[in-house]
């Protein structure tokens, strides 16, 4: 039954294929696949989503095969009519709650037996519109000793809106809810509604603020793949997108260690942090004039090609900086006070990353390798390959060291595509009007410095894009946040949420 | 009155310095040394702003602890100068002064009906029970050793002369350097700068407080750590009695006293540069081993007085 032709399609990473070759299965014969690729532990759910189409609901579903570079594609079709009731994937496999949730939301499907059906996002095209995010139904815990906390939606650092709610044993954490969707942008209609090429990738670019590069690497990449752009072979291309995801990757990683010095107070790692952070970003504005490398990647190509010039900057740049990040994260990693902060606090297990399905960093720092870049290459990673850094005790310590380690593994990389990459010819010019493959479904992962990015799209007979579906990975880590506060201090809150450091606007789109 | 003078002299540089400290610490240039003092005065020109939840109690606190504040400076001897206000037994009314301040504090904390600032004032309330002891011992032991019971005269009659009286000298120095972290919620138990509400213990009380009641705030708790910086200074200058009343010896004495507190001040901003602050619940621990390190100053005055 597995990999059975007649029940999935496989699809390579940035593959485009026609709609009618989708299998289309009944509901049950749609569970039954899902359920037998995820008892496996090679087999990952990276897009679990429902598609209007003709007066039906579509699910549409993606499991990515870990172990030879494939994404198995499946569908079924439901009536598209509130109240339906479907068995619930996530009772055996928790890790599809989330892409549930979403479905349940969105097309008011009710999923049976499933334990946490509760609202994602709010969006303004919910089906059941008198569920208001004030009437969220929290969980709670009674007893005379416990109290409840409510921070937000309104940080303290006035960033983005997100509610938390703690039930509290005195200075304990017994659960810890967190509630988003308290902003909506609409993402994905927007992707629909705004019509020219420049205008989606501008969108792609702000999907989260802080993976500009990410976000729209997988954007411009499904684009060239519904065109079929000759762009998706392009060696240097692939090169230099490598070098700008990296680049994202080192400076996020870099300011991420100096915010949580400053969490635990720690003034010098804080400042050296800090002050690392700029020259990175400072160089992806001479490369492109933009620090979070927006305007950098366009569809069909590059305005910003790489030169020699660049590379010499480049070359001075990690000089320095490398003997730098050396010299502070070893003091900081080896610091008394900081490990005593750090080290034992928050644990997430292996057990509970797999059952959440946790992706990106959140998986590899509690022993699970997770890394589209390692499973399902795209852009450079398919010439170079990129082994993933993992450790194993999945507390703030492991996210911090694991930080140091991609920045360091991450510069390494840059150095191997830095020697090689001029010697390719020149990559080709951006282009802005695209022909998409009519009646087709494309799917793009790219692993951003949070984890797994996979953008879905969907076009009409007249090649217009039909539907549009984004997901972060923050969508599968939030829970991981949830689970690493349990019985841990109420104070030690700040300094968790600062080591995952997921997006509020990732998830609520 | 030359005492008085030359506290707020320290007061009024302490804040600045600390923060230059480690603005300099850090590779920064940092604000100036009066910016607390321009934030003071913004403040202090400013109105209020009271939540409907909060009652009267919310309104008074600020100004209960600046007085209980100022009345505890009163006692104090500064650069040995005569106390203002002086008995026997002024040591215990020092500390519980101190503590009316802070219990106001904690009353308006709860006040204001936020999970946050219940917490905080939780965590005051525990963290000043355990701070105790360790003060009542060091004085004790002090009142024991000169056989005087006032601040006043304690100093009068503190001779380090000996090594034994001289470990007593830098025991009491050390832990008083320590218990001014913890009364002023500095590093390593707290953290004066952070903006995130649940780890705060001091701050997150004053959150609902804005304007005047702010400004008196932040001038109580300048003027408190200046009065534990001239506990310190005390211990290393020359008693009145024994000084000479010349203009000379005198102004000797003041900038001394001036000296210390800025050193004090300089070590609290390097102290707080280069360390993380404590997990939560390693503070009671760290707290109370300062009890114990009063304990060892106890046992070296029973030696000396040869009580054992």
């Amino acid at each position: 039954m597995i990999g059975n032709a007649e029940n999935t399609i496989k699809i390579r990473n940035n593959e485009t294929i026609s709609l009618h070759n989708i299998p289309l299965l009944p509901y049950h014969k749609f569970y039954d696949t899902a359920s037998a690729l995820l008892g496996q532990a090679h087999y990952h759910c990276v897009n679990y989503y429902g598609f209007p189409y003709k007066n039906s609901l579509h699910l549409i579903c993606a499991v990515a095969n870990d172990h030879d570079r494939t994404i198995e594609i499946f569908s079924c079709q439901i009536a598209n009519e509130s109240g339906i009731h479907l068995e619930s994937l996530t009772a055996k496999h928790y890790a599809m709650h989330c892409y549930e949730r979403e479905i349940a939301e969105n097309f008011g499907v009710v999923f049976t037996n499933h334990p946490w059906l509760k609202p994602i996002r709010y969006p303004h095209d919910r089906a059941n519109k008198s569920d208001t995010i004030n009437t969220y139904p929290f969980y709670s815990i009674a007893g005379d000793q416990i109290h409840e906390v409510g921070v937000g939606p309104v940080h303290a650092g006035v960033i983005e809106p997100g509610h938390f709610r703690f039930i509290c044993n005195g200075e304990m954490v017994l659960h810890l809810e967190i509630q988003l969707g308290w902003q909506h942008r609409g993402i994905e209609h927007l992707f629909l509604k705004k019509k020219k090429l420049l205008e989606r990738t501008t969108l792609a670019e702000n999907i989260t603020g802080d993976t500009a590069v990410g976000h729209n690497l997988a954007f411009v990449s499904l684009m060239e793949s519904l065109g079929n752009l000759p762009a998706r072979y392009d060696k240097k291309l692939g090169y230099e997108r490598a070098l700008a995801l990296e680049m994202e990757r080192i400076g996020i990683h870099v300011g991420d260690l100096s915010a949580m010095c400053t969490d635990v107070a720690f003034q010098l790692g804080s400042a050296v942090f800090g002050a690392l952070r700029t020259p990175i970003i400072n160089y992806t504005q001479l490369w492109c004039g933009n620090r979070f490398g927006k305007g950098f990647l366009r569809t069909g190509g590059t305005n910003y090609p790489i030169n020699e010039k660049l590379i010499s900057k480049l070359q001075f740049l990690f000089d320095d900086f490398t003997t730098k990040f050396n010299e502070i994260s070893v003091y900081t990693f080896n610091l008394p006070s900081v490990l005593s902060r750090f080290e034992g606090c928050g644990t997430v297990t292996l057990k509970q990353v797999k059952l959440i399905g946790a992706v990106g960093m959140v998986a590899r720092m509690a022993g699970m390798v997770r890394d589209i870049r390692h499973t399902h290459p795209f852009a450079s990673y398919t010439d170079i390959p990129y082994k993933p850094a993992v450790l194993t005790t999945g507390d703030v310590y492991a996210r911090g060291v694991l930080r140091k380690m991609e920045i360091e593994k991450s510069t390494l990389y840059i150095q191997t595509l830095k020697q090689n990459v001029m010697s390719l010819p020149e990559s080709p010019k951006p282009v802005y009007k695209v022909n998409l493959a009519p009646e087709s479904f494309a799917i793009s992962l790219v692993e951003g410095w949070r984890g797994e990015i996979c953008h879905c799209a969907i076009t009409d007979e007249d090649g217009e894009l039909a539907h549009y579906k984004v997901k972060e990975p923050s969508l599968h880590n939030w829970l991981g946040l949830a689970l690493a506060l349990r019985n841990t201090e109420i104070s030690d809150f700040p300094i968790n949420n600062k080591s995952f450091d997921l997006s509020y606007c990732g998830y609520d789109l | 009155m030359i005492g008085l003078a030359l506290i707020l002299i320290s007061a009024f540089f302490f804040p600045g310095v600390i923060l230059q400290t480690k603005a300099k610490a850090s590779g920064r240039y940092g604000a100036g040394i009066l910016q607390p003092w321009k934030d003071i005065w913004r403040l202090a020109r400013k109105g209020s702003v009271y939540s409907t939840t909060t009652t009267i109690i919310f309104q008074i606190a600020p100004s209960i602890n600046l007085a209980a504040v100022i009345c505890a400076m009163l006692m104090l001897p500064f650069a040995n100068q005569p106390a203002i206000l002086s008995f026997d037994g002024d040591v215990v009314m020092f500390c519980y002064v101190l503590s009316l301040g802070r219990f106001f504090m904690i009353l308006a904390a709860m006040d204001t009906g936020s999970p946050f600032e219940g917490m905080g004032a939780n965590r005051e309330a525990l963290f000043s029970v355990f701070a105790e002891p360790a003060f009542f011992i060091l004085m004790g032991s002090l009142a024991m050793f000169t056989e005087h019971t006032s601040f006043d005269s304690i100093y009068q009659h503190l001779y380090f002369e000996d090594y034994f009286s001289s470990l007593i000298g830098i025991l009491a120095s050390y832990l008083l350097v320590q218990m001014a972290m913890v009364e002023n919620s500095r590093l390593p138990v707290d953290d004066p700068t952070t903006h995130l509400e649940l780890t705060m213990i001091h701050e997150v009380m004053t959150l609902d407080n804005s304007g005047i009641d702010m400004a008196m705030l932040q001038f109580a708790s300048t003027l408190k750590f200046a009065i534990f910086g001239s506990l310190i200074a005390n211990f290393f200058l020359q008693p009145h009695s024994v000084l000479v009343a010349s203009p000379v010896a005198l102004a000797m004495n003041s900038i001394v006293f001036l000296v210390i507190q800025f050193i004090f001040s300089v070590m609290v901003g390097l102290l707080e540069s280069f360390r993380a602050r404590f997990k939560m619940n390693k503070n009671p621990q760290f707290i109370l081993t300062l009890s114990s390190v009063a304990v060892i100053i106890f046992f070296t005055v029973l030696i000396i007085t040869q009580k054992i």
